[in-house]
């Protein structure tokens, strides 16, 4: 079990690790806001935390001061090695342009719309196929037995690699994003993914597929193959941004409904106003943190900041600011003012947002098609996962 | 009424297809452009406005 130091000043000394903000940074936000709107700690080196939309939406449109060479939310702590297998990273998301545009011009077509209607059904299937196994019993963790099961297997259906592998593929992107401050948990899960796609180029090379890794193989930059480092980078980006952060937007759109009967009741009678509901489940409950690196000494909104200093992109805060939405911390399922940014904001928008939005549709279609009526098993704990990602690891429902 | 997408603000976050697919175009790299000239048949006025209202980027404009 991880322990963080009391934070007492929330302002000055905030900890986005602190067991308080994991299972529930509303309030902390909505009074930073008021009182510090861009908070800051030295824990873990010079970070600050914008938590108004303005701000954090201004940062993520200056990339000439706010750079993305540095995204983990959680900086690593140990010796990095002299000559790093992946000196880029994993572009586009940890590069700025040049290198970001044509990396992600890459990525892009696989996610594009009408692609990500060709996934539809096999994620229904999916989806179904999960319910199967469980609805018998009356009871589900509706985390770990559903949620986290559908977005790794329709991302190794599009790179080409074995579904069978999800439950180590998940277990080593929670190692690398969850587990982030546990030295040898982050080491294993770079490693796993690493060695895994070293194995997996190896074999595209010898037979090409028709799966996405295949055709990074095969791209020419400048007349000359693109470089392993950056095939291999852009490959484990697919997998880890694809996994832990769409599989806690439909845990967390699950715990809400199965909290709140009247949202579920409606969403189920009312099936029209799912398109909207989904887009409201989003931005009340955005998952995704990422990080920017201060390129050189710059004043942001009256704060000092230096050349290195972390900022956390609190997307999910931006997403409850008062200033721009409504009610804000109310979920208002047919809400139809929300230009939320739970995808972030500018170049760095997430490249697989349709994809996002697909499974989180169809993952909540299926289930209240088939299980209309659930709530929270009574004491059995929910547990939250925080940091770079939030969203339910446990969460135990019954549905008599 | 007309709308009009600019090119140089959206980042493909496709809300605008999602609400009002009859009124914009996205291309493979997620970029929208409007139908047509931009031109909004009456019935289809009431969704133009929620595209325009829902675009994180503030890409879309009445024109």
């Amino acid at each position: 079990m991880r322990t963080t130091a009391p934070v007492h000043e929330w302002g000055s000394d905030f900890d986005v690790l602190d067991a308080q903000y994991v299972a529930d940074p509303f309030g902390i936000w909505d009074q930073l806001r008021t009182t510090c709107p861009i908070a800051h700690t030295d824990r873990r080196g010079s970070t600050w935390l914008p938590t108004r939309y303005e701000d954090v939406t201004a940062i993520a449109h200056d990339i000439e001061h706010f750079s993305s060479l540095e995204v983990a939310v959680i900086p690593f702590e140990g010796e990095e090695p002299e000559e790093p297998v992946l000196p880029y990273g994993l572009p586009p998301i940890s590069a700025d342009p040049p290198l970001h545009t044509w990396t992600r011009r890459l990525l892009l077509p696989w996610f594009s719309h009408n692609r990500v209607e060709g996934y539809e059904s096999m994620t229904r299937g999916l989806c179904d196929g999960l319910i199967d196994g469980f609805i018998a019993e009356g009871r589900a963790d509706a985390a770990t037995d559903y949620a986290q099961q559908i977005p790794v297997r329709v991302i190794a259906h599009i790179l080409g690699v074995s579904p069978d592998l999800s439950d180590t593929f998940t277990g080593w992107v929670r190692d690398v994003l969850e587990f982030a401050d546990d030295h040898d948990r982050r080491v294993n899960g770079v490693q796993g993914l690493l060695q895994y796609f070293i194995g997996e180029v190896a074999k595209r090379r010898a037979q090409p597929g028709d799966d996405l890794l295949s055709e990074l193989l095969h791209t020419e930059v400048d007349g000359k193959p693109m470089e392993d480092s950056l095939v291999l980078g852009a490959a484990a980006l697919v997998l880890i941004a694809g996994v832990d952060t769409t599989w806690s937007a439909i845990g967390s759109s699950l715990w809400h409904l199965a909290t709140h009967a009247e949202d579920r009741r409606r969403m189920v009678q009312d099936p029209e106003v799912m398109s909207l509901a989904v887009e409201e489940l989003l931005r009340a409950y955005s998952p995704v943190t990422m990080a920017r690196i201060v390129t050189s000494d710059v004043e942001f909104a009256g704060c000092p900041m230096k050349a290195g200093d972390k900022i956390l992109m609190n997307f999910p805060a931006a997403n409850r600011d008062p200033e721009v939405f409504a009610d804000a911390d109310e979920v208002v399922l047919d809400r139809a003012h929300n230009r939320h940014v739970a995808f972030g904001s500018g170049i760095h928008r997430c490249a697989g947002s349709n994809l996002a939005r697909m499974e989180l549709r169809i993952a909540l279609e299926e289930w209240l098609r088939r299980i209309p009526e659930f709530h929270l098993a009574d004491g059995e704990d929910v547990t939250w996962a925080g940091g770079q990602v939030r969203g339910p690891r446990l969460l135990p429902v019954v549905f008599p | 009424m007309k709308i009009r997408v600019d090119p140089d603000k959206c980042q493909g976050h496709a809300r605008c297809y999602g609400l009002a697919p009859e009124l914009f175009e996205i291309d493979d790299y997620g970029t929208s452009t409007v139908v047509g000239d931009g031109s909004v048949p009456p019935d289809l006025e009431d969704r133009a406005r929620l595209a325009i209202a829902n675009c994180p980027e503030f890409a879309i404009d009445e024109v």
